[in-house]
């Protein structure tokens, strides 16, 4: 990637916070949805965040994934200092280091499976015919190439959030980006959808997964806890709670 | 950009036919614009290539004097004339004359009998020459000779409606008419011509100048008209300009007098049919274009809906990496192929309106439609679709990425 932006080069991390903050000014009350978080996460890691409802985990994740920017503090991401780009420059890296999974799924309800999983491609200078096999193949990794002409409201919850991640997988980005990946699904479809994880994890991909779950936390290699904005315990998974 | 181009077109059908009937109703607008100025083009074209061909019919390189009395001296009482001598000037001085001839219409009633059958008719007294320079040719029987000028005959060379409303028989060579409350013998039928803007060609009786003349009473008040055709190497221009000096010496006019006489080419004639549909074409394509405004509106009104109801959709667009000028491009591409296809449908409209209508009226020419009007309204239609997609456009590609997730 080219960009003409302060790097930070002799940074090992792929993420690295400092003093991150985000406030919502609400009439006269402050709303400090996060407040100060600094954290860095390593190539390869599976973090898990989380928090009750309100501690700020979406806030968070949308900063991480370039949708959101903070009031305050400083992001590095693979080095770049996410803070001085532009918007087109922020799209772009969405586009090449961030796959995003979203709790209510977000297919674009008119495309079918396969053209959900080709829109990224989209934006990138790759040909139709290129995009389709990249997209078959992504879909195929997540035990869907059978149902690739499918419409998202003719396929089941888990179904649709396989073909979000296939979505966010199809462009191999740096991070993937879950934010209650099973909050809409039962237990049997989202411990398929964690083992689906688990598989990506264990191939060397970067996974940051939000919940409010512990035993969907208890997952990855590293629990992060929230509350009120704040990062209030960092530990290895499998640590005893308190 | 090519690339852009081509994914926008392809998502923009998409979403242009999954609301098909909306889609419909928003281009009516559009539709109806281009259905009115097609249907006004492909009529007004078709008549002015009629015109065209008919002026032909009346002998292009002919000109008509007559005499012209300006309104300010009719109230004085004075009429200007064009008498037998300044034909004979004409005939005498003028260069560049192919052939000449006068032309004298009957003064009083006009009405022609036969049997039991009246009708009226325009007469007029003409020669020989009438033929050449009119280029009025004879179906059956023969025209008007020098001798039946010089000896005055009742002779008379009649066209085709004249002949059926008078119920003559196909060939009524040798038939006799009342003309005038005197008897003609019919000697020749003229081809049939139709007609030019509503002036039946067929509906004329032709008598020998002469005979004419002596049947008009008061010959010091004769106002003849004088009709004319070139040489072949004489310019209409030249002609002109001689003949006009030639009878304002006659008329022995003061050079500070406007002319009391006005030549006319029959190409003239033609400019000014030209001219005025041209403006009707005007007049009505600004209303036409009103119109289209409005249908612009509609778009607009119907894109910004459009962005609003698909905001959540844009914020994924966004999410997974879509530029400004992604969405930029969508939004544009579907405005003006929404607009273009409002042109196509009206563009198929108008020219089916024009069809219709010029076929329904009689003696209507056809409709045409020529290729720059085809390229106007669609060039037209899709630049009303750029104009009023920009606004929803441009909102919809700087809508923040995180707001338009978040937008329920
Ligand atoms: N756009 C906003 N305007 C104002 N306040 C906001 C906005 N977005 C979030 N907040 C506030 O920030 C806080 C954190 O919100 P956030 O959505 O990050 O919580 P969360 O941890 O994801 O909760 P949940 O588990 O319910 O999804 C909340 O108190 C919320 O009210
Ligand atoms: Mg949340």
């Amino acid at each position: 990637m080219k960009l003409d932006v302060k790097m930070n080069t002799a940074d090992e991390n792929l993420i690295h916070l400092n003093e991150i903050s985000k406030h919502y000014e609400m009439g006269s009350t402050l709303v400090r949805a996060l407040d100060g978080i600094s954290v860095k996460i390593q190539r390869g890691d599976w973090v898990s965040f989380i928090g009750s409802s309100g501690s700020g985990k979406s806030t968070f994740l949308n900063i991480l994934g370039c949708l959101d920017r903070p009031t305050r503090g400083e992001y590095f991401l693979n080095g770049v200092y996410v803070e001085e780009l532009g918007p087109n420059q922020l799209a772009e890296i969405r586009n090449r280091e961030i796959g995003f999974i979203f709790q209510s799924f977000n297919l674009l309800p008119r495309a079918t499976a396969l053209g959900n999983v080709m829109q990224p491609l989209v934006y990138r200078r790759i040909g139709h015919r290129r995009r389709r096999e990249m997209a078959r193949e992504a879909l195929d990794r997540v035990g869907l190439g059978d149902r690739m002409d499918h419409l998202p409201n003719q396929l089941s919850g888990g179904q649709r959030q396989r073909v979000a991640i296939a979505r966010a997988l199809v462009t191999e980005p740096s991070i993937l980006l879950a934010d209650e990946p099973t909050g809409n699904l039962d237990s049997r479809t989202s411990a398929d959808i964690m083992q689906l994880f688990d598989q990506l994890h264990s191939e060397g991909q970067t996974l940051i997964l939000v919940t409010h779950e512990e035993d969907v936390a208890g997952l990855g290699d590293r629990v992060i806890e929230l509350l009120d904005g704040k990062i209030i315990r960092d530990r290895r998974a499998g640590e005893p709670l308190h | 950009m090519f690339h852009v181009i081509l994914e926008s077109t392809r998502s923009a059908l998409i979403s242009i036919l999954a609301h098909g009937l909306r889609s419909f109703l928003t281009t009516l607008g559009i539709v109806i614009g281009v259905a009115s100025v097609v249907a006004v083009i492909s009529l007004t074209q078709g008549m002015s290539a009629f015109i065209g061909e008919s002026f032909s019919s009346l002998g292009s390189n002919s000109l008509t004097i007559q005499s012209y009395t300006p309104i300010s001296e009719a109230m004085r009482g004075v009429r200007a004339r064009l008498t037998p001598e300044d034909l004979e000037l004409i005939e005498r001085r003028a260069e560049g004359v192919a052939s000449i001839t006068p032309i004298l219409y009957a003064s009083r009633s006009s009405q022609v009998r036969h049997a039991a059958q009246t009708t009226f008719s325009q007469i007029m007294g003409t020669t020989y020459a009438y033929r050449d320079v009119a280029q009025a040719w004879v179906h059956s029987g023969r025209f008007i000779a020098e001798s039946d000028n010089l000896t005055r005959r009742r002779v008379t060379v009649i066209g085709e409606k004249v002949r059926d409303d008078l119920g003559l028989p196909e060939n009524p060579v040798n038939e006799y008419v009342e003309l005038g409350g005197e008897w003609f013998k019919i000697i020749g039928l003229l081809e049939a011509k139709g007609d030019v803007m509503g002036f039946d060609q067929d509906d004329i009786v032709l008598v020998p100048y002469s005979t004419m003349r002596s049947l008009v009473g008061n010959q010091s008040q004769i106002d003849i008209q004088i009709q004319l055709s070139l040489s072949e190497q004489a310019a209409v221009d030249d002609v002109t300009r001689q003949l006009t000096a030639l009878l304002r010496n006659a008329h022995n006019l003061e050079p500070d007098e406007d002319d009391d006489f006005r030549i006319n080419t029959a190409e003239q004639l033609m400019e000014t049919f030209d001219t005025i549909i041209n403006m009707v074409t005007l007049v009505i394509g600004g209303i036409v274009s009103i119109s289209l405004l409005v249908g612009g509106i509609g778009i607009m009104n119907i894109m910004l809906v459009s962005v609003t109801e698909r905001t959540r959709e844009i914020g994924i667009c966004k999410a997974i990496g879509a530029k400004r000028h992604h969405i930029l491009a969508q939004f544009l591409i579907e405005a003006m192929l929404l607009s273009l296809l409002g042109g196509l449908i009206g563009l198929a409209l108008g020219y089916g309106l024009g069809t219709a209508i010029s076929s329904s009226i009689d003696s209507f020419p056809p409709a045409s439609i020529p290729l720059w009007a085809i390229a106007l309204a669609l060039g037209f239609s899709g630049f009303v679709g750029v104009l009023f997609g920009i606004l929803p456009a441009a909102k919809a590609a700087n809508l923040d990425p995180i707001d338009a997730l978040r937008y329920e």
